[in-house]
């Protein structure tokens, strides 16, 4: 194949990618979406392999490399619980970073690929290998983090070391440092013991700056880590000169980038004071109790499963507000259960889903779906919201801060002006919960006391299921 | 010690209502409380002594026996001077009193030191209220028996058919005021298949009539017709006329009218004249569900169906006690969530809270002394819509795909300010092989920006699945180090690069497959 084939099947590729994304807008052509992917990667692959840079001498190597990759992605990709697919993906971000890595070293010590450069090429070549590298390592550690933390094989809670940004201030220091050494190295054995400083240094900061944040932040992380996986490839494109990669690593980037920022919206967050990590930065103090008469007035009236399904049974209109807590009882199909049950009996059931739901953008969806809800009836925050008037029973399923009224009434909270699912406007709410403890903002939820709230304590899988066998009855 | 309910039979002529009914027994029982009821209270609501006895109350012989065995009272109709006779020494008693019409009940009930509450004396602008609203259940029923009635009367059916027989039209029915009743009643015929008006002085009830399949008819008039608590006033002059006009206008034109205006403390506003009953066609039916105030209509007899000018004029002023069953049901319930919260501890003995804003409003004689009328509600429920506003109103956000508000004009022009600088910053001192891919970059950047607004939010876990398979297009760099053309540079760690890259193939490889796989297995989960 030639080089100007091997370009034309580029374009081809890049088309693809944007098309794929822009599948994803809709439910029913995402799977299309999905499928352009597929198309695209292959396209590209077969191009590059069969293209000018690659020689026969190769192919066993890439065959073998590849067949070892495809059985244990497909196998992972099989095998993964719909409730784990955070720390998939948190995991899958860190093989991006480790790869970008891995290329960046590879083509510095490779004196072919550098050696047609002088001058200025040369050190835009050698900034971009260590911007690469860089990018990839701190992709790559933090990725890790985040997926030691939603797996829950690290605790959640932010790690908060004392004088933090000035290490990370540091580090950078450092890091340019060390950079200005790599440039004006003469050979590459030189260069080499910066690089590696460099590489150990951001892999510290990936860690540090991951452990830094807490476990309700985490859509925000996983987005951030998604769009670092993309300016790595980016960044490896420039490396390499290559077009195709710079292209569809700018597309990945700001794709994270906007999710980032649409969960930092939704929690009415600066993403600057998300990344530097805990709640409450600036004075470092978690989430104090805040002025007088914000301590919630009112008691909190329990209730058990049978009433609970007496008054869904007894309701037209019910909202169900899922949250993490759904996920980490694995209740989504009883929760379908009992949906089926009164749609059937004519009870208009609708989801209500706000942004940062879950560890990871979309969590609540895809779990939703995964338990066969129907997506027409799962809404955005913003489409049902005004709804809650006419709702009966708005049923709130291990969710706690993103239906705290205190957001909107109390402007001394910590988590004031961000943007909540008004459950309290219905005319009755039952929120499960396991106990009465605060949620991830520590702040405590004067929904709670609200005269139309009740309160159903236990395991959210538990007490549902013995709602669904109340309501068959 | 729980307390005990204690529910009599009614005693006023041709009421068939009783306060609870058996499922309510059940639940009341579960709050604490015992129950008692006296036999054959149920039997004209077709609930016995046996259904009774089932939910676990007790069966009193005697009224007598009730009274007395009682620490709470649950009554449908205004009691009797004898009734009160054989209440309890402090004793609770709870149903319909109409303290303003009833001063000499009052002060027996005050002289009994006993604690009333008037269920009629709820404050129903309060929201939670709604619950333990019994004028508005009956009402409702009452609203749907009147229709029942005015179908019975009427010779012909509500809905327009085409039979073999030939074309029946459908009747026509008019609605005079639009309140609970009226629109109970406006549902009915509209279900019935008829063609329902109404027409209320509140023209803020218009949504509602329309909602129920009913039309509304204004009156050509401006005026405001809502008089505070959920009722009407009473209207101007020029304001009459106009209606008056309107309603003889309807009168020839309808088959059925149904009236239900009332204003509180007042006789009913007479709306239909002995000419309009002329004007109307032979065969007709007037319901007057206003008879027992004196009706809405200038013929109506209280209590009886009389026909005059050839037009059917119900004034039945016992609807309720004609749908018994439905109207004990609901009413049975409403005090069912009065007594839930009077006994919030759920432990069977009920506490008077002079607090509680509706408990404060039902009560009209607590332990002797009268409390009635209560002082006026805090604004704190009237106006819902001004009070809700002012505490903290975040921007509403645009949502998604609007690429959130847009920036103000100083912050657009420093971020334009510094991509200027650094534009030129790349322009001045980069090489042109450089610039080219910095161009395809910036490009990518924008369509990126542009095409993942377009992404719904519910698909943001396979948006970041998908995304991440694509990025393992790094496996192109990997692919590129295994095997370049170029064997030939002297001292090229060979194997330490192939090394490099074919772990890299492995590891993007992963991501490829998996991330692939792991979309469509997502999305094939997204159904309908």
């Amino acid at each position: 194949m030639s080089s100007g084939l091997a370009t034309v099947s580029y374009i081809g590729a890049t088309i693809l990618f944007i098309l794929s994304l822009g599948g994803l807008s809709h439910p029913e052509s995402s799977r299309r979406g999905n499928l352009y992917g597929m198309i695209g990667m292959t396209v590209a692959v077969l191009a590059t392999v069969f293209g000018p840079q690659v020689t026969a001498g190769g192919y066993a190597w890439i065959i073998g490399a590849m067949v070892v990759g495809a059985s244990i992605g497909l196998y992972a990709a099989r095998t993964v619980k719909m409730t784990q697919m955070p720390e998939l993906v948190a995991l899958m971000h860190s093989l991006v970073g480790l790869a970008a890595a891995l290329v960046g070293f590879a083509n510095y010590i490779d004196p072919a690929a550098s050696s047609h450069l002088s001058g200025a090429e040369k050190v835009i070549h050698e900034v971009e290998i260590y911007v690469g590298i860089l990018i990839g390592a701190v992709t790559f550690s933090g990725s890790i983090i985040a997926f030691g933390k939603l797996s829950g094989k690290i605790g959640g809670s932010p790690l908060l070391l004392p004088g933090r940004h000035w290490m990370n201030l540091a580090g950078l220091l450092v890091i340019i440092y060390f950079g200005r050494e790599f440039i004006h190295a003469e050979t590459i054995s030189a260069g080499m013991m910066p690089l590696i400083i460099m590489t150990v240094i951001s892999l510290l900061f990936g860690i540090h700056m991951v452990m830094a944040i807490g476990g309700a932040d985490m859509p925000v992380v996983v987005s951030m880590l998604n769009s670092y996986s993309g300016w790595a490839a980016a960044a490896t494109g420039f490396m390499l000169s290559n077009d195709l990669l710079i292209v569809t690593g700018a597309l990945v980037g700001s794709s994270g980038a906007i999710l980032s920022y649409i969960m930092c919206k939704a929690m009415n967050r600066h993403f600057v004071s998300v990344i530097a990590g805990g709640f409450g930065t600036g004075s470092g103090a978690p989430a104090k109790p805040s002025g007088e008469g914000a301590q919630p007035a009112g008691e909190v009236v329990s209730v058990n499963a049978a009433e609970t399904a007496e008054l869904l049974r007894d309701s037209k209109n019910v909202i169900i507000v899922p949250g993490y807590g759904m996920a980490v009882a694995q209740a989504q199909h009883t929760v379908y259960e009992i949906t089926k049950l009164l749609r059937e009996k004519g009870v208009n059931v609708r989801f209500g889903i706000h942004p940062v739901a879950g560890r990871m953008p979309g969590h609540m969806n895809v779990l939703l779906a995964e338990a066969k809800v129907p997506y027409d009836i799962v809404l955005e925050m913003d489409e049902l919201n005004e709804d809650f008037p006419d709702t009966d029973v708005a049923m709130v399923i291990g969710a706690n801060d993103i239906v705290n009224p205190a957001a909107q009434d109390d402007p001394a909270s910590p988590i004031a002006g961000m943007p909540v699912l008004e459950v309290w406007k219905a005319k009755n709410s039952i929120v499960m919960k396991r106990s009465m403890a605060s949620g991830y903002a520590g702040v405590d939820n004067p929904l709670f006391y609200k005269e139309n709230n009740r309160m159903l304590f236990g395991d959210a899988k538990k007490m549902l299921d013995e709602v669904l066998v109340v309501l068959k009855t | 010690m729980p307390q005990i309910i204690g529910v009599p039979k009614e005693t006023a002529v041709g009421e068939k209502r009783v306060a609870t009914v058996p499922e309510v027994v059940e639940k009341l029982i579960k709050l604490g409380f015992k129950v008692m009821v006296q036999s054959g209270a149920g039997d004209a609501a077709n609930c016995s002594d046996d259904t009774y006895r089932a939910a676990g109350a007790e069966i009193a012989a005697t009224a007598a026996q009730l009274w007395s065995g009682s620490d709470i009272l649950f009554k449908v109709g205004v009691p009797t001077a004898e009734e009160v006779g054989l209440l309890r020494e402090g004793g609770t008693l709870i149903g319909f009193i109409w303290p303003a019409q009833n001063p000499e009940l009052m002060q027996q009930l005050a002289a009994k030191k006993a604690t009333v509450l008037a269920i009629d004396s709820l404050p129903r602008t309060l929201s939670r209220a709604q619950k333990m609203d019994a004028l508005t259940s009956q009402a409702g029923v009452a609203g749907y028996r009147a229709v029942i009635e005015a179908a019975n009367a009427f010779g012909r059916f509500f809905n327009g058919q085409i039979t073999a027989a030939g074309k029946v039209p459908p009747a026509k029915v008019f609605i005079a005021g639009a309140g609970v009743a009226g629109l109970a009643a406006i549902g009915t015929a509209a279900g019935l298949g008829a063609i329902v008006r109404a027409n209320d002085t509140r023209a803020e009830v218009a949504d509602q009539v329309v909602s129920l399949g009913g039309e509304f008819v204004k009156v050509d008039y401006e005026e405001e017709g809502s008089g505070g608590g959920g009722y009407a006033k009473v209207m101007s002059e020029g304001f009459q006329k106009a209606q008056r006009e309107m309603y003889a206008k309807q009168a020839k034109e309808v088959d059925i009218i149904i009236t239900t205006a009332l204003i509180p403390g007042k006789p009913a506003p007479r709306l239909i004249t002995a000419e309009m009953v002329q004007s109307m066609k032979p065969g007709s039916v007037i319901v007057d569900m206003a008879a027992e105030r004196g009706g809405n209509c200038e013929l109506t007899e209280a209590g009886k169906t009389v026909v005059k000018h050839g037009v059917t004029i119900v004034g039945y002023t016992d609807l309720n006690s004609r749908l018994a069953k439905q109207s004990s049901t609901l009413y049975a319930t409403n005090l069912f969530r009065l007594t839930e919260e009077l006994c919030k501890t759920k432990d069977g003995v009920i506490n008077v809270n002079m607090e509680d804003d509706a408990i404060r409003g039902l009560t009209v004689v607590k332990e002797g002394g009268i409390t009635w009328p209560p002082p006026a509600l805090k604004p704190a429920a009237a106006p819902p819509a001004a009070a809700a506003k002012p505490a903290v109103a975040p921007p509403k956000s645009h949502g998604h795909g609007g690429g959130g508000a847009p920036a103000s004009g100083k912050a657009t022009a420093i971020t334009f300010l510094i991509a200027a600088i650094l534009f030129w910053f790349v322009g001045a001192y980069a090489p042109p092989a450089f610039l080219g891919h910095f161009t395809v970059f910036v490009l990518a950047c924008f369509v990126g920006y542009m095409v993942v607004w377009n992404v719904t939010p519910a698909l943001h876990t396979p948006l970041m699945s998908v995304t991440n398979a694509i990025s393992s297009i790094i496996a192109i760099g990997a692919l590129v180090q295994v095997a370049p053309p170029l064997e030939s540079v002297a001292g090229r760690p060979g194997g330490w690069i192939l090394g490099l890259a074919v772990f890299s193939i492995v590891l993007t490889t992963i991501n490829m497959f998996g991330g692939f796989a792991v979309t469509r297995r997502m999305l094939e989960m997204f159904r309908k």
